[in-house]
């Protein structure tokens, strides 16, 4: 049986409507719930392949390296944010061999979607380099980073010398946006900086704010940080709509 | 007014099993290793080392006196408010029935023919959450269902919510921008689907008075203009709430998010102290026209291990510690939010599962009004099918109410929960009815076949259907 007041779905994003067989769904909107959820679990399961990425981003930028977070594998990232945040051992020692004068590091990783990684950091970093380097930044050579959470880049830009961090990585998927990007920056990146000394610009996909939109509101972002000397909550973003709200309480 | 004991001189618990002899230095450390496997202790590293250990924490643990955890708080008085209350509000009287049980005793007198509802009412007074939370550990989720079963907590506001037979649902019609149409239009679809006596309670995308105020008038716009016998709430932090009281704003219950020690709570941004302030104020208002439960409060376990205040407890024996801080307040709901945090907490859907059991019982044991938002988030290795166990299981168990999303999607906070026809299952499936005002409702606005329970056809005339919220 269809419901009388489909044309409510107008208004909204959420699942209404769905019909109903006795007080059950339909069975076409079971399985395209099932589609769904389906698209969300490959997205957050699927291998991610640093070297695929690495050379999808060279022509952007030839130094392209890639780091491993201390989380072994994707069960153990899940279950351990604590070592998706550092580095392993390998990983800070090429690092090292990295510090110099720079500007900016920019980090890209999987993190909770793969898809994600693969799909918006390249479009997102194609529009932003040129930017930043027309705007004269010195730039530490890109790196890529196998399951890391955000924090990491506070970590990798004090070991490599860089006035701000920034790291592109996969959001948490939902059900309608299994590929949807979050992008993390700091200012004198130091372990142990709070998300309240982070900026945040997320939803980076093309049904929502997408990369070449996200990448002109981050090099705003970027250079009023620069300018000002800060990161966090006291930064304004004046390109559109103010910064994304404070993380959510987990409960609320 | 008790005289706290001083945190030291704590003693260690013992076990010899086989060749192995098994040490837990002190009752932390025992509940700990006696929780069930989840991932949140591992990650704390309070958990128990093998499956063994585990085991053998929990006989030893069958063997404490519930006197025990009167005499050696988890966290000392003197530095957690939670702590304090627990002991100040403590029953003698009522404890007296199993005061000189052990908690493998106490696990037996729960499960008696004897032991039915009205013992348990009594008895929860003299109970603590660490007693709670004790037994069960060493409870299987058969135990929990059944046990919880025999206790039902009736609140009321505008409609009497936790009788027997009853299964009440809250219409959450999120919004990732608050857009006041898109939310109009789940809560028609909602109202139309035959839930919402719970609550009509939105998670607010912007948590300002302004903001908030838009949506406490669109709600209450919706509940006056149909005369529908329910509350509305919109889940912004406790001070957000409290400025909306003092300009006048239609507010129904108040809403916040507790845990179960003193640092969770200021985490959070609040107090007892707090909480008690706006109670104060919610109650002056009078908005209730059948009862003054006027609290509305989530948990879940893992919120003080993110809030970096666990005093190195598990997370299970914290949860059962913000329903002490729950029940100082005579919340219309209480909602453990079971599957939101994630799998660094609960990792798969046998420990979702099993923590939304654990969490009921002991919400219900304390004698609280729980629900349980059936849920998880596409990270945890979980789906529909768990949430559908775990829903059934509660619904056995008797739980007050539940979710209700359209679609089980919710937009806004990016997770799963349980949807309206997921409460149609249910209704069916166990024979349980809508809170009784909320129900007649329903049957005189055609929602609900006057044979009862069932959903009628709605013609697109409906009268819902010409609000004005969405026109």
């Amino acid at each position: 049986m269809t419901d009388a007041w489909t044309h409510l779905r107008e208004f909204t994003a959420a699942r209404l409507a769905l019909g109903r067989s006795g007080g059950s769904l339909p069975t076409a909107s079971l399985l395209d719930f099932r589609l769904a959820h389906a698209r969300a679990r490959d997205a957050v399961l699927s291998r991610f392949d640093p070297d695929q990425l690495a050379a999808t981003l060279r022509p952007l930028d030839p130094r392209t390296s890639l780091l491993d977070s201390q989380a072994a594998d994707r069960a153990e990232y899940l279950q351990r944010p604590d070592r998706g945040r550092k580095l392993d051992a390998a990983s800070r020692e090429r690092v090292l061999t990295l510090a110099g004068n720079h500007d900016l590091v920019i980090l890209v990783s999987d993190g909770l979607s793969t898809f994600a990684a693969e799909r918006q950091a390249p479009p997102t970093l194609a529009a932003l380099l040129p930017l930043l380097q027309t705007d004269g930044w010195q730039l530490a050579p890109l790196l890529i980073v196998r399951h890391a959470r955000v924090a990491l880049q506070d970590e990798v830009g004090a070991l490599i010398g860089a006035r701000l961090s920034l790291i592109l990585l996969g959001e948490r998927p939902g059900l309608g946006s299994p590929d949807s990007l979050g992008a993390y920056f700091t200012h004198t990146p130091l372990p142990g900086r709070t998300d309240a000394e982070r900026n945040c610009v997320s939803n980076i996909r093309p049904e929502g704010l997408a990369p070449a939109a996200a990448a002109r509101k981050l090099h705003a972002l970027l250079t009023s940080s620069r300018e000002l000397g800060y990161s966090g909550y006291r930064l304004k973003d004046d390109t559109g709509p103010l910064l994304d709200p404070p993380a959510r309480s987990v409960l609320t | 007014m008790l005289k706290f004991q001083a945190s030291t001189g704590v003693m260690a618990y013992h076990l010899a099993l086989g060749g192995t002899y098994h040490t837990f230095a002190n009752l932390r450390t025992l509940l700990a290793k006696a929780s069930p496997r989840r991932s949140g202790d591992e990650l704390a590293g309070v958990a128990a080392a093998s499956a063994e250990e585990r085991v053998a924490a929990q006989m030893r643990l069958a063997e404490v006196p519930l006197r025990a955890f009167l005499d050696e708080p988890l966290i000392p008085a003197e530095e957690d408010e939670v702590t304090r209350l627990i002991l100040e509000r403590h029953d003698p009287a009522a404890f007296q029935p199993v005061a000189g049980m052990c908690v493998g005793e106490f696990r037996e007198w729960l499960l008696r023919y004897e032991t039915d509802g009205a013992a348990l009412a009594a008895v929860a007074p003299g109970l603590t959450p660490e007693m709670v939370a004790a037994v069960s550990k060493i409870m299987g989720n058969q135990d929990l269902v059944l046990a919880a079963q025999k206790v039902r907590v009736t609140t009321r506001f505008r409609n009497t919510l936790g009788l027997p037979g009853r299964l009440s649902v809250r219409v959450q019609p999120n919004h990732p921008t608050d857009d006041p149409r898109g939310i109009a239009a789940s809560i028609l679809d909602g109202l139309l689907y035959g839930c919402g006596d719970a609550v009509i309670g939105i998670n607010p995308a912007t948590d300002d008075p302004a903001a908030c105020a838009k949506l406490l008038r669109l709600m209450d716009r919706i509940i006056t203009e149909y005369a529908i016998p329910t509350q509305s709430c919109v889940l912004a932090h406790v001070t957000t709430t409290m400025q909306c009281m003092e300009r006048g704003e239609p507010v129904d219950l108040v809403f916040q998010s507790i845990a179960g020690t003193e640092a969770a709570n200021r985490s959070f941004g609040i107090s007892l102290e707090l909480l008690r302030e706006a109670r104060g104020m919610a109650l002056a208002l009078g908005r209730g026209t059948l009862g003054d439960n006027v609290m509305y409060f989530e948990t879940g376990q893992g919120s003080c291990l993110s809030a970096n205040a666990h005093h190195g407890c598990d997370q299970q024996t914290l949860e059962a510690r913000a329903y002490a801080v729950a029940r100082e307040f005579s919340p219309l709901l209480v909602n453990t939010v079971v599957g939101f945090i994630g799998p660094e907490y609960l990792y798969d859907g046998k420990q979702i599962i099993r923590a939304g059991l654990e969490d009921h019982f002991c919400g219900k044991l304390l004698g609280l009004p729980m629900g349980c938002d059936v849920c998880y988030t596409n990270h945890a290795e979980a789906d529909q099918d768990d949430m559908d166990t775990l829903l059934t299981l509660l619904g056995v168990g008797g739980v007050n109410f539940i979710m209700g999303v359209p679609g089980a999607d919710d937009i806004m906070l990016n997770y799963q929960s349980t949807s309206f026809h997921d409460s149609h299952y249910l209704r069916q499936a166990l024979g349980l009815r809508p809170a009784p005002e909320f129900e007649a409702w329903l049957e005189r606005m055609k929602i609900f076949a006057s044979r009862g329970n069932r959903l009628a056809p709605i013609e697109r005339q409906h009268a819902l259907l010409a609000s004005a919220a969405v026109a």
